[in-house]
């Protein structure tokens, strides 16, 4: 490893712990009410949303009532996309005059948004209008990072109340996480970003004459205010097809380090309002350094492999880095590898490197993370949400081994919470295991495919774990706008989301119902270094054995297959 | 009770022929694991057929042996559930013996009616004499008599039943020694006590516990996950340009699902059950066991768990001139003929200390006046010396009576004796009092300790008492429990419960009398003393046979065993998966991708004899692991983090390694004997 490197990533991990602290703090204001300094600013316009919209910020509700309005919410965010995206001919703001798009990419496209996962089956920048990226994907691009925190909220509130019949109103919920939180970070984060020359306007696209003499077409738009929340809101929908790639999007080394905090930001700092609201913040932290454990576990492989490179391309006598296909020269291996730990490890997926080109096994780690449900920080408030399910299985598992009945925060955690918490690690992993079975034996699913060979698989498993993921990366090399991937993927998205969501929802009713046990000598310990490596140990082997067939037929015979010298 | 514990050949040979009846589906079904090893083994065995028709040797021979260890799979598991049930069937059996057909006598006003003891019905009266065989259970409403109870508790010694008071119920089964008493039966015949207990050794109507729910949950959450994962491979594997052949698909999922702890998961409660039985305590369901292991407190009555059962004399106060040495004598002289232990303390105390020899109070010519409830005081008369001992103010009274007052320097000696928890006695002759007597409450040895102990497991421990909070508080101090409950009434006992469970925490409580039934209703885990009232044994949902309130202790231990014998194991069960990979994986796809070869680690000889290995170890390790589930695995007094460690280092570590070893020698021994 070379010292450069290392200290990038170590500055990168400091950095990040300085602004997550506080910002959890912060959070876990907002969401316990408690005065903050934002108050004055944004008080009177969240009374005003709650008047208009016939509110009873008050009113609490039962975790059924509570999803119910969440998925109602929701299903009316697809259908207005849809609709979006099918009129923006008609529409203004359309300078380039694009038409509606195919029918089941608009699909794909609604639910891509919708449930954080923002999967591109369409390139932005020569298929929407100004209009739909901006009243479409932007909106949905904060509504649907506050459903994700919303959950999570409502979860700790179950989890912290005692014999409680309510966990929160979500509405309420969802307009804290937009006004208090992600609006306010965006408006910084765009400014910053546009002070790298990201973009910020309404243009028409740009045509120039090249040194070549050729003419090239230049794509323009509000690139910087979708930018921040892309990345804040682990949503990953780049502006542009070439994502945080592209120039416009991220031009320079401290806008991608921008870029890379913007995304682990709220999803680390929630762990410490996590720890706060329990009023327990070793609770917090213990996530936090789990996460963070596995983090540079699977940063280190990525890392590593680009390292080593390629031994074919070495043997041809290139000087310098053997795999920078697919990178930009820009941000070399180190960046390249962090950013694609980083976008995979949230939901994030917006990427900077293309990871259908990393060393097969560089390209491991981001996949698992997916497989594993983005426990490792994850999205926003469904990274803690779902390591919150493997802390309770861990705590089943293990916890009897003290000689007491599983209990997690002094709740008993009985036949009920365990049929939620195994549905939410079931309904993804199923969605991705039958997904990309069905897709690599039917014509539709294999005629996509760019490499044939291992590598054809992993861009199969990698497309359905990224969509049931709510990750959203792609793996490129395998051509998803097709009717066949774009509804399969759809359906995996709304799976992998809705189907670990209402669970979670489920969970936290059950929980908030319970009395809490005070804690003794008796008590497992969910804190501290023993039970961070439990937890870290029951989600690689109940999580990544899950795969492990998956991935010995792709990623890993492939890098074998490399080191003894073939290549796909 | 506490005779057929131990595995005979009886219990072996049943348990092996019980294990095939087991194959039955509708009897594996609540056992999603195990059911899916059984439709595993048919699609093997079926998949075997079919090659023999077939006639491809190589893949019959190998198909066949997949087939025939994944049978063996599941026998070995209802091996291991029935020899958990044998245990009970042989103790149920030496019970039933007791409940031999009997004749009861009736009584129809004044007359005796000889009736067949399954015709009695509650409500009933009936006459049980010398030798008679008592006929249901119920309360003695008139009479006393000597019991023998052997035949449910294993004591030999008789024990004393009678009309009135904490010692009234009787059990039917048991035989009336000496004397005679009226019974009113109180259970019909089939909801007796000894039915009850034949039902709940036989495990005729065992359900699962709410833990083992969600322990079910859970392994047929990871049998549905690896299902997928397991079924998903043919794609992926067609996709590869290769097919895995069905016996092979089988091999490896009943690999990966937790047939160890899915096969052992009852056995370990069956067995939890078994061991309270070895300590003759009677759980009336699992669930008290499973509750046991998770109690916060234990309410623990002062008298006969903490302290022995009587006060004891140590150390004699004598008043202003008076020598402690005439104090020893007097009080000696007084309690001679004081047979109650209080008494006898004294005279043993004025020897040991004073070498004052025991004299015989006939001899003397010496009057014993007894206890009066009237004077509240005994002594003796001898020879014109009035000797006197009470309670302070019944000693004043006397005084009083006589002109005179109590010294002051007694009253303050009685007040300090008071104060440190103890019974002052005064004793007084003539007209003055003499001294005080320090009767103190003697602490049991060694529970201090106990409680200690206790504290590490992190259980507190609540004395109950009737006594003032000044004697309770120094006593609860000497025997060091966390608190104390004094004056303590029923209702008091209730709702101290009612506010610690609402503090989440789980109660258990020992009790015997009427008084106590709501206290043991309303507690978690609720013993009650065999010799207690039936009302108190309703409530409870524990009975200890031997009624000794200590057990208490034992019975929670049990209760945590039972919890870290199922936590381990499972532990141990998905540890196991990661050593099973990397033995079947290689070997499926070695022909397509030779280079994955790298992944045989342990370096099996060959793909069919790694395969093999690995079922061959999944069902060996559930009969291997048989005996430790039954015997629960070692439990120790300490706190949960260093139980933790210890059980991570031995199941988790160990499940990791073991496979890894016990695959590469199986897989040695296979090809050392071609069997593959």
């Amino acid at each position: 490893m070379k010292g450069a490197d290392l200290s990038q990533i170590l500055f990168y991990i400091v950095v990040l712990i300085i602004l997550a602290i506080p910002l959890g703090r912060y959070m876990a204001k907002v969401f316990e009410g408690d005065k903050t300094f934002m108050d004055k600013a944004i008080g009177p316009l969240e009374r005003l949303i709650y008047h208009i919209c016939g509110i009873d910020a008050a009113q609490e509700m039962n975790w059924r009532e509570y999803a119910l309005s969440l998925l109602t919410f929701n299903l009316f965010g697809i259908i207005l996309l849809f609709l979006l995206q099918l009129l923006q001919g008609h529409l203004p703001f359309d300078p380039q005059g694009f038409g509606a798009p195919h029918l089941t990419t608009a699909i794909n496209t609604a639910v891509s948004f919708v449930t954080n996962t923002n999967w591109q089956s369409y390139a932005g920048e020569s298929s929407l209008s100004y209009l739909t990226q901006m009243a479409g994907m932007t909106v949905q691009n904060f509504v649907s990072a506050a459903t994700g925190i919303a959950v999570v909220v409502a979860l700790i509130r179950g989890l912290s109340r005692r014999q409680a019949n309510s966990i929160g109103n979500f509405w309420v919920d969802l307009t804290r996480s937009v006004l208090w939180i992600l609006l306010p970070l965006s408006v910084v984060g765009a400014v910053l970003l546009a002070s790298q020359g990201v973009i910020q306007n309404l243009s028409p696209y740009l045509t120039v004459h090249t040194l070549q003499g050729a003419n090239q077409t230049l794509a323009m738009g509000p690139v910087a205010s979708q930018e921040a929340i892309k990345e804040l809101g682990t949503n990953g929908g780049g502006f542009f097809n070439a994502n945080s790639a592209h120039p416009f999007e991220n031009p320079t080394p401290f806008s991608n380090f921008l870029e890379m905090l913007f995304i682990l930001l709220i999803p680390a700092g929630l762990t410490f309002s996590y720890g706060k609201m329990l009023k327990d913040v070793k609770q917090g932290r213990v996530l936090f350094v789990t996460m963070l454990v596995l983090f540079l576990l699977m940063l280190g492989t990525t890392y590593g492999s680009e390292l080593a490179g390629n031994p074919q391309i070495s043997k041809l006598g290139i000087i310098g880095s053997s795999v920078m296909e697919g990178k930009e020269v820009r941000f070399g291996v180190v960046n390249s590898a962090l950013f694609a730990t980083v976008t995979t490890a949230t939901s994030c997926g917006a990427v900077n490197a293309m990871h259908d080109s990393l060393t097969p096994l560089g390209g491991l780690p981001p996949l698992l993370q997916m497989m594993l449900g983005e426990v490792v920080f994850g999205g926003v408030g469904t990274g803690l949400y779902s390591i919150l399910i493997f802390v309770i299985l861990t705590v089943f598992i293990v916890g009897l081994m003290v000689g007491r009945t599983p209990e997690y925060l002094g709740k008993k955690i009985e036949g009920f919470e365990m049929k939620m918490a195994i549905l939410a690690v079931l309904i993804p992993s199923a969605s991705i295991l039958l997904g990309s079975a069905l897709a690599s034996v039917i014509p539709a699913g294999t005629s996509s495919i760019a490499n044939p060979g291992p590598h054809g698989l992993s861009e199969i498993i990698y497309a359905f774990a990224s969509s049931s993921a709510n990750n959203g990366s792609a793996f490129a090399g395998l051509n998803v706008s097709t009717p066949f991937y774009n509804l399969a993927l759809a359906l995996a998205m709304l799976v992998g989301r809705f189907g670990v969501i209402l669970p979670v929802l489920a969970i936290a009713g059950s929980m908030a119902h319970k009395k809490i046990a005070t804690a003794g000598a008796g008590t497992f310990a969910t804190t501290g270094g023993l039970f961070s490596g439990l937890l870290a140990g029951v989600i690689l082997i109940v999580g990544a054995l899950t795969f492990f067939p998956a991935l010995a037929l792709g990623p890993i015979v492939e890098q074998l297959l490399m080191w003894s010298g073939k290549a796909f | 009770m506490r005779k057929t514990s131990s595995l005979n050949g009886t219990i072996l040979r049943q348990a092996a022929k019980d294990s095939f009846v087991k194959l039955d589906p509708r009897a594996l079904w609540s056992n999603p694991v195990m059911f899916v090893v059984e439709i595993t083994a048919l699609l093997t065995t079926y998949f075997a057929i079919r090659d023999a028709a077939g006639a491809t040797a190589t893949s019959f021979w190998f198909d066949s042996q997949i087939a025939l260890w994944l049978w063996i799979t599941v026998l070995f598991a209802n091996f291991a559930e029935a020899l958990a049930e044998g245990r009970g069937k042989a103790q149920a059996d030496t019970l039933r013996k007791a409940k031999s057909e009997t004749i009861a006598k009736k009584l129809n006003g004044e007359k005796i009616e000889p009736i067949s003891a399954a015709q009695l019905r509650k409500g009933d009266i009936v006459l049980v004499e010398t030798g008679d065989f008592i006929p249901g259970d119920g309360e003695i409403i008139e009479g006393v008599a000597s019991v023998d109870e052997s035949a449910v508790t294993g004591e030999s010694a008789p024990v004393i039943r009678e009309s009135g008071g904490d010692r009234s119920a009787v059990t039917g089964g048991t035989r009336v020694l000496s004397d005679w008493i009226k019974v009113k039966i109180t259970a019909n015949p089939g909801e007796t006590f000894l039915d009850r207990m034949i039902n709940l050794v036989e495990g005729a109507k065992r359900q699962k516990t709410p833990n083992e729910i969600a322990l079910t949950i859970l392994l047929l959450g990871l049998t549905i996950i690896f299902l997928l994962a397991v079924a998903t491979l043919e794609p992926f594997a067609i996709y590869s340009g290769t097919t895995v052949s069905i016996p092979v698909l089988a091999a490896l999922l009943v690999c990966l699902i937790p047939t160890t702890i899915g096969g052992l998961l009852s056995a370990i409660g069956i067995a939890g059950m078994d061991r309270l039985l070895q300590h003759n305590v009677l759980a009336m369901s699992g669930r008290a066991v499973e509750a046991a292991g998770d109690v916060g407190v234990l309410l623990l009555d002062k008298t006969g768990t903490i302290t022995l059962g009587n006060r004891m004399a140590t150390e004699f106060v004598p008043a202003p001139g008076i020598s402690a040495a005439e104090l020893a004598d007097a009080a000696q002289l007084s309690s001679l003929a004081d047979e109650t232990p209080e008494g006898r303390s004294i005279v043993i105390l004025a020897k040991e200390n004073f070498n004052i020899r025991e004299r015989d109070i006939a001899a003397l010519g010496a009057t014993f006046i007894p206890f009066s409830a009237n004077t509240r005081m005994s002594g003796v008369d001898l020879q014109g010396r009035e000797v006197r001992k009470g309670a302070m103010d019944s000693i004043e009274k006397y005084l009083h009576a006589k002109g005179k007052s109590m010294d002051p320097q007694v009253k303050l000696a009685v007040e300090a004796i008071a104060k440190k928890g103890g019974t002052p006695l005064v004793v007084a002759e003539g007209s003055r009092a003499l001294g005080v007597i320090y009767l103190k409450d003697v602490v049991k040895g060694g529970i201090n300790e106990r409680f200690a102990q206790l504290r590490r497991m992190g259980i507190k421990t609540v004395m109950i008492t009737g006594d003032n909070p000044l004697t309770a508080a120094a006593i609860a101090a000497e025997a060091g429990v966390d608190d104390f409950l004094a004056e303590a009434t029923p209702e008091a006992k209730l709702k101290l419960i009612r506010d610690y469970q609402g503090q989440g925490n789980l109660v258990a409580m020992t009790g015997d009398g009427t008084n106590d039934a709501p206290a043991l209703a309303q507690s978690d885990v609720g013993v009650a003393m065999n010799s207690g009232t039936q009302a108190a044994k309703e409530a409870g949902n524990m009975v200890d046979l031997d009624s000794n309130p200590t057990k208490l202790i034992e019975i929670v231990e049990i209760g945590k065993q039972l919890l870290m014998t199922r936590g381990a194991l499972t532990t141990f069960s998905i540890a196991n998966d990661v050593a099973k990979y990397f033995a079947i994986i290689p070997a499926l796809f070695i022909v397509t991708y030779p280079q994955l070869g790298v992944l045989n680690i342990m370096h099996l000889s060959t793909p069919q004899s790694a395969i093999l290995s690995a079922v061959i170890f999944n069902a060996l390790i559930i009969v291997a692991l048989v005996p430790l589930a039954l015997r629960g695995i070692t439990y120790r007094p300490l706190g949960a983090n260093v139980i933790l460690r210890r059980n991570l280092l031995i199941y988790g570590l160990g499940g990791l390694v073991a496979p890894f070893i016990g695959i590469k020698l199986i897989d040695l021994l296979l090809t050392a004997w071609h069997l593959s």
